[in-house]
């Protein structure tokens, strides 16, 4: 047996130098004359082990990491190519702690297989709801959807199935399955990393939606800020279409679906759904009034679809394992699995998928081994540059839509940012507005002129110009853009800045007192 | 020294471009992002011959490609650095990374080199979020940004 050797080409090892070990691992084969088939597979997620190299052993896989291309021959004088003892060794892949305490269902592939094989993809379970769905009737594979209590994952926590059923029940010659992949929320990498990794567990959930809502086409918009993903999905596609899982007869079947990849350019905002398809549909990204519901009139017009990366994703285990099985997993109305990304200031940075329910403090004290610098934690942002600032005092905080909700933050797409105690809140609450007045839409008033004016005014308070009379006129402008603006740009840029207010108060004293007190 | 393109192999590369791609659903987005990957940068000779192919007023594709933060009106340095500035980013010291940058290059965000050896630009997250503070040079992914890279990095661009 040719050894195999396992050696991620996701944006994040190679970040971390994944092509520099997999050239030094070519050069050491070639002149040891050894013969070795190398896999470029995505990553499992542990981004404080990458570039993680894995190789195909008898015993069954072994992993190394992180790997330095210095390491490289070290590695075979230790015989790493049978699994052989190095300073590197982790041993097997699933019993590495931060991967073994995790419940991969969405990401069960993602960094196992070869992202582009097929025949990988399928031996790993892959396209078996799709095979289930094309012997169902349509609104039986929306009810399917809509018991596994599938919520969207993109952050507004929408159920699923309901939005499908919507498109279904509306009657058109033409409908589109769109999937957002504008993942522009800092601390946020899970649909980078599937699209990276398993692509394939998207373009079959996308069929699924295809053909229960009677939609022939689809569309991945991703952000062009992921060539990785761009290329791998665009390969993928292809090799699908060449399969038979896209055409007019998807495996066979008299079901027609196929699906392109589109590229955005840089807009934050066009990953708000109806700017996203105004971007698709070639116009400027500005924000559309619903209704009318996308579900009805989305995309040119026509009843879409639109949906999260890792909502569409998560249909394949729902439609291979049921309804039921998915359900199991979570907690109060927040059912199945959530990839939560752990990112920032923090040691052990990464994705980590699980049933909803951990406490805030188990995911960053814990799983993410607190900071990176060593420091005390000061603030989690949950949820991208939307999201809220957690101090210390919320970490038992239960990872749960509503939970979040009723502690005035949100979960959307699961990033969560670890700060250290070096961070200065004020900074923050202002860069929350100042990212907003660069990424509004201009749209709506209190979005576009709000943004610019919080900045202003943070400005104020930082250079202690009657800093209770500014916080309280920051206050009053943050209730307007939360109430007054068309979405969640404008709508939730008041998350971060009012949690910094509220929970970091002696951050916002004004600056005499500020350097009295230091 | 070489000649600049006459202006009619312009207009028929241009031309090229849209014609093979017009018939997509929504054409504007890949046919900008094709001009800008032929020329590096969104030509204004284009506009109308796209407002044209398209059926649009001028004002319409001079709108949408003003909107979009990635459609460049002049062509970029021959390195294009971006440094993300994003909150996972900011966590690990982005800006102190910035200002050395900026230092070291003698340039700010959105400028060029007068050499025209660099752009440098901030951008609001590439998905590297575990292992922050992270750049890309000319669609290069570079995570956990520390002085030595960021000393490689410019030694790159200067080369």
């Amino acid at each position: 047996m040719i050894p195999r050797i396992y050696i991620p080409a996701d944006s994040g090892a190679l970040a971390l130098g994944a092509e520099k070990v997999a050239r030094a691992i070519e050069k050491e084969l070639k002149e040891r004359g050894v013969e070795a088939k190398i896999v470029r597979n995505g990553s499992r997620g542990a981004y404080f082990l990458e570039p993680m190299v894995e190789v195909a052993t008898a015993e069954g896989r072994v992993a190394y990491g992180p790997v330095k291309p210095s390491d490289v021959k070290s590695l075979f004088d230790s015989g790493f190519l049978k699994g052989g003892h190095h300073k590197r060794w982790l041993g097997a892949p699933d019993k590495i702690p931060f991967l073994a305490k995790q419940t991969r269902l969405t990401f069960a592939r993602c960094g196992v297989i070869d992202p582009l094989s097929l025949d990988s993809y399928k031996s790993h379970g892959g396209l078996r709801g799709l095979q289930n769905a094309v012997a169902m009737a349509p609104a039986e594979i929306v009810k399917q959807v809509t018991e596994s209590g599938l919520r969207g994952r993109g952050g507004a926590g929408f159920p699923t199935g309901i939005k499908w059923k919507t498109v279904l029940d509306t009657n058109s010659e033409r409908k589109y399955i769109v999937c957002n992949a504008d993942e522009g929320d800092s601390a946020t990498f899970a649909d980078r990393m599937i699209m990276e990794g398993d692509p394939f567990v998207l373009i079959e959930g996308m069929a699924i939606a295809g053909i229960a809502t009677g939609a022939t086409k689809g569309f991945v918009y991703i952000r062009s800020e992921y060539p990785h993903a761009v290329a791998t999905m665009n390969k993928a596609v292809a090799i699908a279409r060449k399969a038979g899982v896209l055409g007019v007869n998807v495996l066979g079947s008299p079901n027609a679906f196929d699906m392109e990849i589109r590229v955005g350019a840089g807009a934050y905002v066009c990953g708000e759904e109806t700017s996203l398809l105004n971007s698709l549909e070639g116009k400027r990204g500005v924000v559309r009034a619903k209704p009318p519901l996308p579900a009805i009139q989305g995309l040119f017009g026509k009843p879409t679809v639109i949906n999260n990366v890792i909502s569409l994703a998560s249909v394949p285990i729902i439609m291979d394992k049921g309804a039921a099985y998915y359900k199991d997993f979570g907690m109060g109305r927040s059912r199945g699995t959530i990839p939560i990304q752990i990112a920032g200031n923090v040691k052990h940075g990464g994705l980590f998928e699980t049933a909803f329910g951990l406490t805030l403090g188990e995911i960053v004290d814990e799983i993410g081994g607190g900071t990176a610098s060593g420091r005390p934690v000061k603030a989690v942002q949950v949820g991208g540059p939307l999201g809220a600032y957690f101090p210390r005092a919320l970490f038992d905080t239960p990872f749960d839509y509503e939970a979040f909700a009723a502690k005035d933050g949100l979960i959307g797409h699961a990033g969560i940012t670890v700060f250290d105690d070096s961070a200065d809140m004020l900074k923050q609450a202002r860069f929350a507005m100042e990212f907003c007045a660069i990424e509004s839409c201009g749209k709506c008033t209190p979005c576009r002129i709000g943004s610019t004016r919080g900045m202003e005014v943070l400005d104020k308070v930082a250079a202690g110009i009657e800093a209770e009379k500014n916080l309280a006129l920051v206050t009053d402008l943050c209730n307007t853009m939360k109430f007054g603006s068309l979405c969640a740009l404008g709508g939730f840029t008041p998350y971060p800045v009012m949690s910094s207010i509220t929970h970091f108060p002696e951050d916002f004293k004004p600056a005499p007192t500020r350097v009295a007190a230091e | 020294m070489p000649m600049q393109p006459a202006s009619t192999e312009i207009a028929s590369r241009i031309a090229a471009i849209i014609e093979e791609l017009k018939d997509l659903e929504g054409p504007l987005l890949p046919i900008l992002h094709g001009i800008q990957e032929e020329f590096g940068h969104v030509p204004q000779v284009a506009l109308p011959a796209i407002a044209d192919g398209l059926n649009l007023s001028r004002a319409e594709v001079h709108g949408v490609v003003t909107f979009y933060h990635d459609f460049r009106a002049k062509p970029a340095g021959r390195h294009v650095l971006k440094l993300c500035q994003a909150e996972a980013c900011q966590s690990m010291g982005s800006e102190a990374v910035a200002t050395k940058v900026k230092q070291l290059l003698g340039i700010d965000f959105h400028e060029t080199a007068r050499d025209g050896s660099v752009t440098l630009e901030p951008v609001y997250c590439l998905g590297l979020c575990a292992c922050s503070p992270s750049a890309m040079l000319d669609g290069e992914v570079i995570g956990r940004l520390d002085d030595e890279k960021i000393e490689e990095i410019v030694a790159e661009v200067r080369s």
